[in-house]
């Protein structure tokens, strides 16, 4: 399919309404019609879709836990937990029970606020960074019980996100310091080091990196930066899972002049359409060009800008999982989160 | 009096004369209504949206953390430090800081953030930077107030709200 050549749009299907301060996150249940969203108003919402009537409604709200800014949430692979970084130095794990959510765990240990949390593909190991500059490993033992297995130092400021490999037990984070650093166990013993960083040197972005997103491959990578633009990554996977050692991440191309505030945030949608979320109030879609230039190599075009998506910044957006329809999920500092489809004109 | 305080002995300059309110809202003719212009940045008037309190709310005023003189006062701040853009909801405050390792720096860029933030519309962006040339660690210091998770972070540490709520208050009663 290609899209370039259809009149593509992106429709509002749903505006959710009730947080009471900005969101900084929206992430999709793996597996169920849910969405979660975090918030300045220290709350987790999880809005839930009607079978019968296809419409949004908040199911409940996920409060008097964390005492300052919920930053970030991320389901676990089962759809089953969902974990929940916060302001207050610590991340929750909570338990989807059906009727209502349990907060099964509490994992402290960062010196400040906690800016992201992800979940390996297997659900085995969680990570956190935070503005302590580490990135910290958790172990998933039995019984709601959570380890810390590794403290990683490396970063010279504030991590801004961190996020597991879809497929191998490698782990990316991105800073402040406008790096972004690749972690890897190479005997699978639980010592993860810094094996890789993506700087200005290696044609890395020159300011903050406040997001990373994989295709469903993940051999590419799409990252997003204060510095305006969008930089696409590859990496020859398939030789790190011949057991050949590190294949080193290089830069593809760079995506630059299409938003004109900071990037907060990126995601590579499964069928291969790039979502960007910016300080301009825009959403932005692209897509990998057609024309494959044999010496350049591949190139990304916008697909579609949507101004005033919302009516302040854009924090997050999220391509839902579900193979049906490509609806997106985004942010804002409006206090909405918003569902998009991604639908052709006529 | 307090030792240790940054500048012990500010240059304190003459302020200039303020627009009389009442006659900035009967020029109707000259100036849209809606429009924000670098004066009105400046003097954080909205006579759509205040009445006698806008007096008291003045960037200008913001009081400088160390001393009991205005911003205005220190030409930390000027009419110049204001750039307006309407129509692209666009502002931008170049304040200088009264010393080059001025560490109150941090927290005179966060007075004027969170004035600003309070009193503009909320389709508004703004920036906020030292003058070029006016600061050791100028970058640095611009980065982190152009850091909105940054900011959010240090606006839920109450000890720095009430610092920054000192400096925003006002001189009178």
């Amino acid at each position: 399919m290609d899209l370039m050549e259809k009149n593509m749009e992106l429709i509002e299907v749903q505006k959710l309404e009730g947080h009471t301060d900005r969101v900084w996150n929206a992430a999709w249940n793996p597996v169920s019609p849910i969405l979660a969203s975090c918030s300045g108003d220290n709350t987790v919402r999880i809005w839930e879709q009607s079978s019968l009537s296809r419409s949004w409604s908040c199911k409940t709200v996920l409060e008097e836990t964390h005492t300052r800014t919920v930053r970030s949430c991320s389901w676990s692979p089962s759809g089953k937990l969902l974990a929940t970084a916060s302001f207050d130095g610590t991340t929750a794990i909570w338990e989807d029970l059906g009727d209502e959510f349990e907060c099964i765990s509490t994992l402290e240990g960062h010196e400040n606020e906690v800016k992201s949390v992800s979940w390996n593909a297997s659900g085995s190991y969680l990570a956190t960074c935070s503005r302590d500059k580490s990135v910290w490993i958790w172990e998933v033992l039995g019984g709601n019980e959570y380890d810390c297995a590794s403290v990683l130092n490396g970063h010279t400021q504030d991590v801004k996100m961190v996020l597991w490999h879809p497929t191998m037990d490698v782990l990316f984070s991105c800073s402040y310091d406008n790096t972004i650093k690749v972690w890897w166990s190479e005997d699978d013993d639980g010592d993860y080091q810094c094996v890789q960083t993506l700087d200005e040197s290696t044609n890395g972005h020159s300011s903050t990196v406040w997001a990373i997103s994989f295709n469903a491959a993940g051999d590419k990578m799409v990252t997003c930066s204060d510095d305006l633009t969008l930089k696409i990554w590859r990496a020859d996977i398939s030789m790190m899972h011949s057991g050949e050692g590190y294949a080193p991440w290089t830069h593809v191309c760079t995506l630059s002049g299409y938003h004109d505030r900071t990037i907060f945030s990126t995601h590579w949608s499964s069928d291969d359409i790039i979502a960007s979320g910016a300080g301009d109030d825009a959403i932005g879609l692209f897509v990998e060009s057609k024309q494959h230039d044999s010496v350049n190599g591949p190139s990304f075009n916008l697909l579609l800008k949507k101004e005033k998506a919302h009516e302040m910044d854009i924090n997050s957006v999220q391509w839902s999982p579900s193979k049906e329809n490509m609806l997106l999920a985004s942010a804002s500092d409006d206090g909405m989160v918003k569902i998009w489809q991604l639908e052709t004109i006529p | 009096m307090v030792s240790g305080l940054i500048n012990e002995n500010p240059i304190v300059y003459e302020i200039k004369e303020r627009r009389d309110v009442r006659a900035y809202s009967s020029n109707t003719d000259e100036l849209s209504v809606d429009a924000i212009d670098q004066l009105e940045v400046f003097d954080i008037l909205f006579v759509r949206l205040s009445n006698s309190k806008a007096l008291s709310h003045h960037i200008r005023d913001i009081k400088d953390p160390e001393h009991p003189y205005s911003l205005e006062q220190l030409k930390v701040l000027t009419e110049d430090s204001v750039e307006v853009d309407d129509t692209k909801s666009h502002v931008r405050v170049t304040f200088t800081p009264t010393v080059e390792h001025c560490s109150m720096a941090t927290i005179i860029g966060l007075c004027v953030r969170v004035k600003l933030m309070r009193s503009l519309p909320s389709r508004y962006k703004i920036d906020i930077r030292v003058a070029p040339g006016t600061h050791a660690t100028e970058a640095a210091v611009n980065k982190q107030l152009n850091d909105k998770e940054r900011v959010a972070a240090a606006l839920e540490n109450p000890n720095l709200v009430e610092m920054v709520d000192e400096c925003l208050s006002p001189s009178f009663e």
